[in-house]
């Protein structure tokens, strides 16, 4: 190997993994306000991508069919638990299915009308973010007080639901988006893309703004608050059910950016996600689910191990990375201290 | 004649059914009962990995894989004989699942699942890629299992080899669930702590349960390659990987039956939907798992312990036969009267700035009651974290019996004869009374998993029930023997918690605010029976906030505040101590 190619595989490797350092911050985010490990997210990302790439086909994105129904069942839940105080109804009916048909109703409208690239990046972006109270309403709403077990099962369930509704409704087909720019860069033997360095740009402004979001805002530290006491954040004010659908929400809206930054770099099918997903996962759990920055070095770190193996055993690539979890999780319980969840 | 009950009924009519079903039903039966019984034995290792243990593996088809490959590979490319590939794969199955355990388990909390998911893509992987294992297209060829010279070629065969495994396997489970071992796994979920206090190492013990589960999938797969006599990487993924587990969460943890019926159900609903799904969408692809998907969430939203609780309210439950009280189990030496038994000496506990106890200092001596008091806030639960081990001293000396306490861990504790109770009560929601007064006396019985498993604890497991049983005689709750230990009032459960202490045949008992919450009436019945236990010979410390409740009980008080002692000595005159009148009336 000499330098040039190592540049290369850094650079690839760099942008691999500032896509799995959202990922990964999306999962901090989600354990620490609901203490749910939120498997899905990654469909958050295929979701975007194949939006985006079925408006550019000038086809009409099934992201529009999955947000019906997901607003469908999420009204007849509500419905169901809310029909003798129909002013309550309402608003919750406002919070959770409106999205879903508002941006339903959007995507259909920027398809048929044709609308430019640029509104069709919103709409993705708008569309993917209204599934996240649905999500959170429908699965993690009912049983927030259980086991991060329980929770973690759950999340896993959904993972797969969302899978196939993706299949259902996106098709087999991979997809590859336009890139944002076509714009590049030359550093000597390297040469960046725009599109690698808007990557760049908007992880680390993302990698900031959490981080000081929680540390510094009272609205993070209350958020914060609520996965360390449920009943004790309501006693304060804090609403842990609307905590924890914000958190979801915020949630899929990084995904939705991350699915429109890969999409013109990797190929995506509607089951991608869960890959994307777990490598950030991988970097997260580096991070002990907690640590905004260690998340996001540890994902870079999975991103380089990712594009470095590809080049020397480029078959156990995937077995590489996922194997790279249990020295992980060794070194984090050798130096984490025993911590006991009642 | 002994009568039969209506559960053993039934489990002769399920065996009667599963050994006449291939004399008549037809082939496609007997398949679908195969893999039922095939799937029943990964189902049954995750009901008592989740739903007993309560820690979850998703990487349970990997060890399915492990089981099905080891053989395929050995038995094609070298000429092994299956029994031969079937040690060698358990060998592998015990020294991984014992790694992932080991590393993942002392964590507690998800490490486990997390760990599983990643070594189930990552085996998944090397499946489909290492050259020797066939890629994608699998391996073919792979012999069927003899027995004695006979061949299970035939599926109809085979079915018997199956369900005899099943059937067994259910059998072990089931007896150690009812035992030593069985019942500390069955407390994990109620925390390290209270089965800690017990002796119960509970990293070890999930560990153990993680292995188990890791055998069962192991022995599942090794049955699938000679059963389809070719294997290849998808049935296991990550996707079986969950369907599994939801078989072990629709059965339910209720019983061991709970896997099977997961089973049964999982399989013929997808049997079904794969038929349907295509009809109505219109095209091909594994439309099941959506449905599987939202069924799962249903079903931990409403129903968390699975579908056979629903089935067994048809059968009636009858008591099982217990021993009658005795006293068949070692005691150890009880100190003589008034002979130091605790003895604390400049304890300190700080949390980070906070001095939580600030070098106190008493002693117990045998067969005393001693109270140790104080406001809210006032240490006292810290001192009392501090002498069981649940908490690490920061500086200052314990001893008890002469051995200091100081760095020991709360299990250690509990073997030189310490014994407490929790002021949020601790016991085990889905076991009855003496089962878990039973738990008391873990350390004082010596089978283990294997002999358990195998019924060959029957007097250890006598003794065991014969001591609970005389423990709850000694504290007056005989009668609720059966009843499950979350059926009886507060009072009650702290006086069971009292019997569980005791079975472990403690030199010290330590009381937790043990009327914390108690009406007047069963604060009553908690002295007399205090005291009784004083008359045989106890000793024992007593932290409380409720001065009229020790008052007249107590041989000596040591009152705390601010983490600091502020006076000791007898009652009255602790009382009559301006100090700490002021620290309790503030006047």
């Amino acid at each position: 190997m000499d330098s040039t190619i190592a540049a290369l595989l850094t650079q690839d490797g760099l942008t691999n993994g500032a896509i799995y350092c959202m990922i990964a911050l999306a999962l901090v985010l989600v354990f620490a306000v609901t203490r749910v490990i939120f498997v899905p997210q990654g469909e958050f990302v295929a979701f975007s991508a194949l939006t985006l790439a079925a408006f550019e086909q000038n086809k009409l994105p099934g992201t529009v069919w999955l947000l019906l129904a997901l607003g469908a069942v999420a009204a007849l839940v509500d419905a169901g638990s809310l029909w003798r105080e129909p002013r309550r109804l309402v608003r919750t009916w406002l919070g959770t299915s409106a999205p879903c048909v508002a941006a339903a109703l959007l995507v259909w409208l920027v398809a048929s009308a044709q609308l430019p690239f640029f509104v069709q990046v919103l709409t993705t972006i708008a569309a993917v973010t209204a599934m996240g109270p649905a999500v959170y309403r429908l699965a993690f709403q009912p049983i927030a007080n259980a086991t991060v077990l329980t929770l973690l099962i759950v999340s896993v369930a959904v993972h797969f639901v969302l899978t196939g509704l993706g299949l259902l409704f996106f098709g087999a087909e991979g997809v590859r988006t336009q890139p944002f720019t076509s714009a590049s860069f030359t550093f000597g033997a390297l040469n960046i893309s725009g599109q690698s360095l808007l990557v760049y740009a908007f992880t680390a402004f993302l990698v900031i703004a959490m981080a000081a979001f929680f540390k510094f805002t009272l609205f993070g530290k209350a958020l914060r608050a609520t996965a360390s006491n449920r009943t004790g954040a309501r006693l304060v004010g804090v609403s842990p059910n609307f905590a924890g659908s914000l958190s979801v929400t915020l949630a899929a809206a990084i995904g939705a950016v991350s699915g429109l930054l890969i999409g013109p770099i990797a190929t995506i099918y509607y089951d991608s996600g869960f890959l994307i997903g777990l490598k950030g996962f991988v970097g997260a759990i580096v991070g002990g689910l907690a640590s905004y920055p260690i998340a996001a070095g540890g994902a870079i770190f999975v991103g380089l191990v990712e594009s470095f193996s590809s080049f020397w055993a480029s078959a156990y690539k995937e077995v590489i990375v996922f194997t790279l979890i249990i020295p992980v999780l060794l070194w984090r319980s050798l130096t984490t201290t025993h911590h006991e969840e009642e | 004649m002994k009568s039969l009950s209506t559960s053993r009924v039934l489990v002769l009519a399920v065996v009667a059914l599963l050994v006449v079903a291939p004399l008549v039903a037809p082939a496609f039966y007997v398949t679908l009962l195969n893999y039922i019984g095939l799937y029943s034995l990964v189902a049954l290792g995750l009901v008592l990995l989740t739903g007993v243990a309560g820690q979850t593996s998703f990487g349970q088809a990997a060890f399915v894989g492990l089981g099905a490959y080891t053989t395929a590979v050995l038995t094609t490319q070298y000429g092994w004989s299956p029994w031969l590939t079937l040690v060698v794969a358990l060998a592998i199955t015990l020294l991984i699942g014992y790694l992932l355990g080991l590393i993942t388990l002392s964590m507690g909390g998800h490490y486990l699942p997390l760990a599983t998911i990643a070594w189930g893509m990552s085996l998944y992987f090397l499946m489909g890629t290492i050259e020797q294992f066939g890629g994608f297209t699998g391996i073919t060829g792979i012999p069927p299992v003899s027995i004695f010279g006979y061949s299970l070629e035939k599926e109809s065969h085979f079915y018997y080899f199956i369900w005899i495994v099943v059937l067994a396997a259910l059998w072990a489970c089931a007896n150690l669930l009812d035992s030593r071992p069985g019942r500390a796994i069955r407390a994990l979920k109620q925390g390290s702590t209270m089965v800690e206090a017990f002796g119960v190492h509970p990293g070890r013990m999930k560990t153990a349960v993680f292995v188990i589960a890791a055998v069962l999938a192991c022995v599942s797969g090794w049955l699938y390659a000679h059963l389809q006599r070719f294997v290849n990487p998808t049935p296991f993924g990550i996707n079986q990987g969950i369907e599994y587990l939801f078989m072990a969460v629709v059965g339910g943890a209720a019983s061991v039956w709970g896997a099977v019926l997961g089973a049964t159900l999982i399989t013929l609903l997808k049997t079904w939907l794969q038929d349907l799904l295509p009809k109505i969408i219109g095209e091909a692809g594994q439309f099941e798992i959506i449905v599987f998907g939202i069924l799962l969430v249903i079903i931990l939203q409403y129903a968390r312990d699975g579908l056979l609780p629903y089935l067994q309210r048809f059968v009636p439950q009858r008591d099982r036969v217990l021993p009658a009280a005795a006293d068949r189990l070692q005691h150890r030496a009880m100190p003589m009267a008034n002979s130091p038994v605790l003895d604390v000496n400049a304890a300190r506990k700080t949390f980070g700035g906070l001095v939580a106890v600030n070098d106190v200092s008493f002693a117990v001596n045998a067969r005393e009651v001693v109270g140790l008091i104080g406001p809210n806030g006032a240490g006292k639960s810290t001192c009392f974290n501090l002498i069981s081990g649940a908490l690490e001293t920061s500086s200052g000396s314990i001893k008890f019996m002469g051995q200091e306490l100081t760095g020991q861990t709360a299990s250690t504790i509990s073997k030189l004869g310490l014994a407490r109770t929790f002021q949020h009560v601790k016991l085990v929601a889905t076991m009855t009374v003496v089962e878990n007064v039973a738990l008391g006396a873990y350390l004082r019985g010596t089978k283990g998993i294997i002999a358990s498993a195998l019924k060959l604890n029957r007097d250890d497991e006598a003794a065991a029930l014969a001591e609970a049983m005389r423990q709850l005689e000694r504290v007056g709750l005989a009668e609720h023997a059966h009843d499950a230990a979350n059926s009886l009032p507060l009072g009650k459960q702290r006086i069971v918690e009292i019997a569980r202490a005791l079975a472990s045949d403690p030199i010290l008992l330590l009381l937790d605010e043990p009327a914390a919450g108690l009406r007047f009436a069963e604060k009553e019945q908690l002295a007399k029976l205090i005291r009784g236990l004083k008359g045989e010979g106890m000793t024992v410390l007593l932290v409380e906030h409720d001065m009229d409740f020790v008052m007249g009980l107590v041989d000596r008080l040591v009152v705390l505040n601010f983490g600091q002692k502020l006076a000791q000595g007898l009652p009255e005159a602790v009382q009559a101590d301006p100090a700490v009148r002021e620290a309790y009336l503030g006047a």
